[in-house]
């Protein structure tokens, strides 16, 4: 089986732009910054949630509290086909009580993973609201999650793959649509 | 199938990168003890057997504890009540606890090698917990972890081990580890508890030398290690308990003598006023209940590497980052959608 990329959905400037337009719609739908706090999902929500509070800077001058969160230990298929799972580390330095919280992930899929977020944020404690921030929704949802603010939807089949590259994490910085042939 | 951790029974084979590794994986499990939920639901419907053949109350607690925090239930097997005071084997013993299907298996024992020997007739993962005098991998890396924490590294430090070195599986896991990042080691202690052959336990090039005066051992000390007269190991007329005091105690006076912000470490259960001073045991130096509590973390990081999944097919767990093929979305590494 190989892997070859179909087409490029977003160029760095594009996922830059989108995440400036992110910030302003969380900052509105929100009603202010008072209360807001963002969590990046790790590997590659984490960076986007960074850059997301720092177009927030720009907009409001307001600092928002930016989190990091490791679904591994809630996943729900770890004894079954997952690998010795590498863990990263949780970073959380704010309470979550009353919060109004916005996780931010590259790609929804089947938002299993996001299950697996908010199990781990209400370990937590209580938050006042969750909501969804993602760069891309592809759709095939296994869950009934849906996200708030999303960068970009697009169809896709199953076979085909999103990856989000980003140069804190890959070098590069654009989003591809990669699909698997045998 | 390449198993990078399929056992934890000794830290002597394993190489620094790995020991890093179980070092980092610990760190997710530190932040949960901070948490005002620490109970995860990882290993849920996962069962770890506790087998204690020898007598235990902080270790079997930890790993109890460790166990249930990941979610998972433990069966316990203590020597007083077990069928071992009725002749049975420990072969048979460990068979028929695996005939209850655990799912990993934890375990000490008075004879060096029990370990070992368990998980060459078991399938099930086996976490040595202590064995006689060889290894105490466990706390060997709890005591690492605290190092780290406090002193910001672990490598090329002055270590200096005090007391009865010969029966001591906790200084041979604290060799075998640090003396992989360069930790140069003095052993003092009793003369008959700190036989020369010491001075070659460690890999090639690891720096171990005996002193048999405190104030000359604790000289420009970074770490202090003290361990308990063990009386249960001893077999010959050994010295008073006076004459230990005089000897080898470690006291505020003789903390001087090592570096100002020397740690101190003790693995319990502490002796108060024979080993160790109760200024120097509650003293800023001190970091024994950090090391009981990162002892959760260390244990929760190992059982849940060793039950939550078989290693990857050619995956070494130490690669930081999967090559870009491989590398998919949180959500799309799901394996409910990659099994499809």
């Amino acid at each position: 089986m190989r892997i070859v990329e179909k087409t490029q959905l977003m160029s760095a400037p594009e996922i830059d732009r989108t995440l400036q337009r992110l910030a302003h719609e969380i900052v509105e739908k929100t009603g202010g910054t008072k209360h807001l706090a963002l969590i990046g999902i790790v590997r590659r929500g984490v960076p986007l949630a960074q850059r997301i509070a720092q177009a927030m800077r720009g907009i409001d001058g307001v600092e928002v509290p930016v989190g990091t969160l490791d679904i591994t230990l809630y996943r729900d298929d770890l004894s079954k086909v997952a690998p010795q799972a590498v863990l990263r580390s949780s970073d959380i330095p704010f309470g979550v009580d009353d919060m109004d919280l916005v996780l931010v992930d590259d790609v929804l899929y089947t938002g299993r993973t996001i299950r697996a977020a908010m199990n781990g944020i209400f370990d937590l404690g209580r938050p006042k609201r969750v909501s969804l921030c993602v760069l891309i929704e592809r759709g095939h949802r296994e869950m009934p999650i849906e996200a708030q603010f999303i960068g970009r939807s697009v169809q896709t089949s199953d076979s085909e793959i999103i990856e989000v590259r980003l140069r804190e994490i890959d070098k590069e910085e654009r989003v591809v649509l990669v699909d698997r042939v045998e | 199938m390449t198993q990078r951790f399929r056992d934890l029974l000794a830290l002597e084979p394993l190489s620094a990168d790995e020991l890093t590794f179980l070092l980092d994986q610990s760190k997710p499990f530190q932040e949960i003890q901070r948490h005002p939920l620490k109970k995860l639901a990882t290993l849920r419907g996962k069962t770890v057997a506790l087998a204690f053949f020898e007598n235990s109350t902080r270790t079997r607690i930890s790993f109890g504890t460790a166990a249930s925090r990941l979610g998972a239930d433990t069966m316990n097997l203590q020597a007083e009540a077990s069928s071992l005071k009725k002749g049975e084997s420990l072969l048979d013993t460990v068979h028929t606890l695996d005939a209850m299907k655990p799912d990993c298996l934890v375990m000490r024992h008075a004879s060096s090698g029990a370990a070992d020997f368990v998980a060459q007739h078991l399938e099930i993962p086996v976490i040595n917990a202590g064995d006689g005098t060889h290894e105490h991998p466990s706390q060997g890396l709890l005591d690492a972890l605290t190092i780290r924490d406090r002193l910001g590294t672990i490598e090329n430090l002055n270590v200096t081990i005090l007391g009865d070195l010969q029966h001591s599986r906790v200084a041979r896991s604290n060799i075998h580890l640090l003396g992989k990042f360069g930790c140069k080691f003095t052993l003092c202690g009793p003369a008959m508890w700190v036989p020369p052959e010491l001075e070659k336990i460690g890999a090639p090039g690891v720096s171990i030398r005996r002193v048999f005066r405190i104030e000359e051992a604790l000289e420009g000390a970074d770490v202090v290690l003290v361990l308990r007269v063990q009386t249960e190991r001893q077999y010959e007329p050994s010295i008073s308990a006076e004459d230990y005091v005089l000897g080898y105690q470690l006291n505020s006076e003789r903390l001087r003598r090592a570096k100002p912000n020397a740690l101190v470490l003790h693995p319990g259960p502490m002796n108060r006023g024979n080993e160790i001073t109760p200024e120097v045991a509650d003293g800023p130096q001190s970091c024994v209940l950090e090391q009981v509590t990162n002892g959760i973390a260390v244990r929760m990081a190992l059982l849940f590497l060793l039950i939550s999944g078989p290693p990857e097919e050619g995956a070494h767990p130490l690669a930081e980052a999967l090559p870009a093929k491989n590398r998919r979305s949180t959500d799309q590494k799901d394996p409910s959608h990659a099994a499809r």
